[in-house]
C-alpha cells in the first residue's frame, strides 16, 4: 500500500504531470510493479484516465454510524484504513495490521469483526459500529463510564477495541464469569496490562443490565 | 499489498465458473488469513472472487449426520446448540481456535485452507519450499519449534495450524467438493497431505474446485470427550500439540475410541493404534499411557521442538484421562 500512496503524492505534487504522463515516465518496471493490471491494460491501449481510475476502483455504499456513505474505492482497501483515512474516523485503532490484537474491532451488522482484516470492498451495504458512533450527543455509552470509573485503560490505545469487543461480548451472553470474559476477550492486547479493570468494566457493565 | 480486481459470486456454480477462466483468481470467504497473507505478499492474486453470497452457510441435522456448509462461520458452528449436544468435540475445538471477532470472520471451508504459520513461509525474504518450490527450507536447521515431529519431509516440516479440523479427522468426517469437472466427496483424513517433495500443495483439492460443505456421520462421542490445546498463552495462540479425544465407555470398559493431534503434522494427525490399543480396554491412566507411548512411534523431531517428544504422549495421556473423567 505505501507504494500505491507515494505514486499518488509524486503526482500530486506534479500537478502539471497527468497521471499517465507519470506512469509513462517512470519506466515499466515500476509501473508493472505498482499499478494494477487493469490501469497498466488501460494505458496500453491508451484509453481515457476516467476508465483507468473506474477499473481500479469499486463503488461502495454502506452506512457507518448511521450515516450513508457511497464511495469509490480500491478493492484492496480494508475497512480499518477506509474508516481511518477516507471517513477520517481515527477513533478504530491500528495496532499490528495482522488480526492479532484486537486492536481494530468494530461491529458489522452487529457483529464484533476485525477491520483490519476485512477487504470493504465486501461490506456492501454493511451497517458498520465504531467507537464514536456509541455515546448520544453527549451522553457516553455505559461500556465507556464504566472504562473511565474503573480505570480499564492507561495508555489507552486498545481501548477502542476493547470497549466494542466488551460490548458484543455481553450481547453474546460470553459475560457470565470472570473466567469467560477473559476468555472472549482475549483477542483484545492491552500492551498496558489494564486486563483486571477492563474485566471489572465490563462486569459491572453486565451485572447492571443497562441497555447496549 | 498489490492492487486486484474483486467480483461476487451467488452460486458454488457461478464461483467455479468465474474462476476457471482466470489463470490468478482466488476465492475469499472470511478472509482473515487470505488477506492477512496478500498484506505479507505471499501470495497476490490478480483476481478474488468473493463467495460470501453463495448459500452455504447452513448446518442441517439429517438422518444419520449433520451437514455443515463450507460458509457457516467458525462461531455459528461452535454455538450451535445441536451441534454443542451430538458432536461437542467439534464444539470444543472451533471455540479453542483464534479470538471471537475471527472466529465471526472465519468459515468452515477457510479454516481447513489456513496455510501454515510457519514464520519462514509468511517472510518472503526467506528460503521456503513451500512458498516457493526448490527454494529451500529456512525451518530445517533453523527456528521450528512450533514444527512437525510425525510424516515430514526433507523438503518441509510445517505443521497445519487448525484446531477445527484436529476434530472433524477424529470424527470421521467428508468434505464435499465442487469443481470445473464435477463435485467429489473425499474423507476428511485424505483431505489434507503430507509434504513429500511437493510441499506448495497443501491439501488435494484441485484446482478451481471449492469446498461446498462437510458431513460428521453421527456417533456415540458426546460425553467422554475432550480437545486439550497446549499452548504459549492460555487462549488466543496456536497449539504447540492438541489432542482431540472421545472415548465410548460402557461399565468401565472403552467400547471405541477416537485420538487425533495436532501441532505435530503438516496434516491432522489420526492416531488409529492407539485407538485400536484402547478398544476392551478398562479404564485406567495406566493404559492411557501405553496408548500414548504406542501413538508416539516413528515421532522425530528437529532441534527446537525436540520437547514435543515428551510433551505429546503426556498431552495424549492427559486428554484421555479428562475424557474418561467427564
Ligand atoms: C491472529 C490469528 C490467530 C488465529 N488462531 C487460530 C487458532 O488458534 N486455531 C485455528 O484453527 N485457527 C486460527 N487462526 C486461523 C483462522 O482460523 C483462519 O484464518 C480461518 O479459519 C480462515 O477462514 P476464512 O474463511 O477467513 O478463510 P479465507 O482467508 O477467506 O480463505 C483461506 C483460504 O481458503 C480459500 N477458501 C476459502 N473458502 C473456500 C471454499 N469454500 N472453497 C475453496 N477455497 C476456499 C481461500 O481462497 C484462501 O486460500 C488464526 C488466525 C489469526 C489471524
Ligand atoms: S517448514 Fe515448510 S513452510 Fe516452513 S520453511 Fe520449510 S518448507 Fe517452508
Ligand atoms: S489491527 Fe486489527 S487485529 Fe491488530
Ligand atoms: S491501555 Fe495501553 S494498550 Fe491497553
Amino acid at each position: 500500500m505505501a507504494a500505491k500512496k507515494s505514486i499518488k503524492k509524486v503526482v500530486e505534487e506534479d500537478s502539471n504531470n497527468s497521471r499517465r504522463d507519470f506512469i509513462k515516465k517512470s519506466g515499466l518496471f515500476t509501473a508493472l510493479a505498482f499499478t494494477p493490471p487493469s490501469l497498466v491494460m488501460a494505458s496500453d491501449k491508451k484509453w481515457d484516465e476516467k476508465i483507468a481510475e473506474y477499473l481500479e476502483t469499486v463503488p461502495l455504499s454502506l452506512e457507518v454510524n448511521g450515516v450513508k456513505h457511497n464511495l469509490n474505492i480500491e478493492p484492496r482497501t480494508t475497512l480499518l484504513d477506509l474508516l481511518r483515512e477516507q471517513l477520517l474516523l481515527t477513533g478504530t485503532k491500528k495496532g499490528c495490521d495482522h488480526g492479532q490484537c484486537g486492536a481494530c474491532t468494530v461491529h458489522v451488522n452487529g457483529t464484533r469483526i476485525l477491520s483490519c482484516l476485512s477487504l470493504a470492498s465486501m461490506q456492501q451495504n454493511a451497517q458498520v459500529t465504531t467507537i464514536e458512533g456509541l455515546s448520544k450527543g453527549k451522553k457516553l455509552h455505559p461500556m465507556q463510564e464504566a472504562f473511565i470509573k474503573n480505570d480499564g485503560f492507561q495508555c489507552g490505545y486498545c481501548t477502542p477495541g476493547q470497549i466494542m469487543s466488551g460490548i458484543a461480548c455481553i450481547k453474546e451472553g460470553h459475560a457470565n464469569s470472570r473466567d469467560e470474559i477473559r476468555e472472549y476477550m482475549s483477542g483484545n492486547i492491552c500492551r498496558c496490562g489494564a486486563y483486571h479493570n477492563i474485566v471489572d468494566a465490563i462486569t459491572e457493565v453486565k451485572e447492571g443490565g443497562m441497555p447496549l | 499489498m498489490k492492487n486486484f480486481q474483486i467480483i461476487r459470486a451467488l452460486s458454488s456454480k457461478s464461483a467455479v465458473s468465474s474462476i476457471a477462466k482466470e489463470n490468478s483468481a482466488m476465492f475469499i470467504a472470511g478472509g482473515t488469513n487470505l488477506v492477512d497473507l496478500m498484506k505479507k505478499n505471499v501470495v497476490s492474486p490478480d483476481k478474488l472472487i468473493d463467495i460470501n453470497g453463495v448459500d452455504l452457510k447452513k448446518i442441517e441435522f439429517l438422518t444419520g449426520k449433520v451437514s455443515i456448509g463450507a460458509l457457516a462461520k467458525n462461531s455459528q458452528v461452535a454455538e450451535d446448540q445441536l451441534i454443542k449436544e451430538s458432536y461437542p468435540l467439534l464444539a470444543l475445538a472451533l471455540a479453542a481456535g483464534a479470538s471471537q471477532q475471527i472466529r465471526h470472520m472465519a468459515t468452515v471451508g477457510g479454516n481447513m485452507l489456513q496455510r501454515t504459520r510457519c514464520s519462514y513461509f509468511y517472510n518472503p525474504d526467506m528460503p521456503c519450499n513451500k512458498r516457493v518450490p526448490k527454494s529451500g527450507c529456512g525451518a530445517i536447521g533453523g527456528a521450528n519449534r512450533m514444527h512437525a515431529i510425525f510424516g515430514a519431509s526433507d523438503s518441509c516440516i510445517a505443521v497445519h495450524p487448525s484446531d477445527m479440523c484436529i476434530a472433524l479427522a477424529a470424527l470421521d468426517a467428508t468434505v464435499f467438493t465442487e469443481g470445473p469437472k464435477g463435485k467429489r466427496e473425499i474423507r476428511f483424513t485424505d483431505f489434507h497431505r503430507l509434504p513429500g517433495n511437493t510441499p506448495e500443495k497443501d491439501n488435494t483439492l484441485l484446482d478451481k474446485e471449492i469446498i461446498t460443505s462437510i458431513e460428521i456421520p453421527n456417533n456415540n462421542f458426546t460425553k467422554n470427550i475432550h480437545y486439550l490445546k497446549v499452548r504459549d498463552r492460555s487462549s488466543y495462540a496456536f497449539a504447540l500439540i492438541s489432542v482431540a479425544a472421545g472415548l465410548d465407555i460402557k461399565d468401565n470398559t472403552i467400547q471405541d475410541a477416537r485420538l487425533a493431534m495436532g501441532g505435530v503434522a503438516h496434516k491432522p494427525w489420526r492416531l488409529t493404534e492407539a485407538e485400536e490399543f484402547l478398544k476392551g480396554k478398562t479404564v485406567s491412566e495406566k493404559t492411557f499411557r501405553q496408548a500414548a507411548d504406542l501413538a508416539m512411534k516413528g515421532a522425530r523431531s528437529y532441534g527446537d521442538n525436540d520437547f514435543k517428544l515428551t510433551l505429546g504422549p503426556n498431552a495424549i495421556t492427559e486428554a484421555l484421562t479428562i475424557a474418561a473423567s467427564k
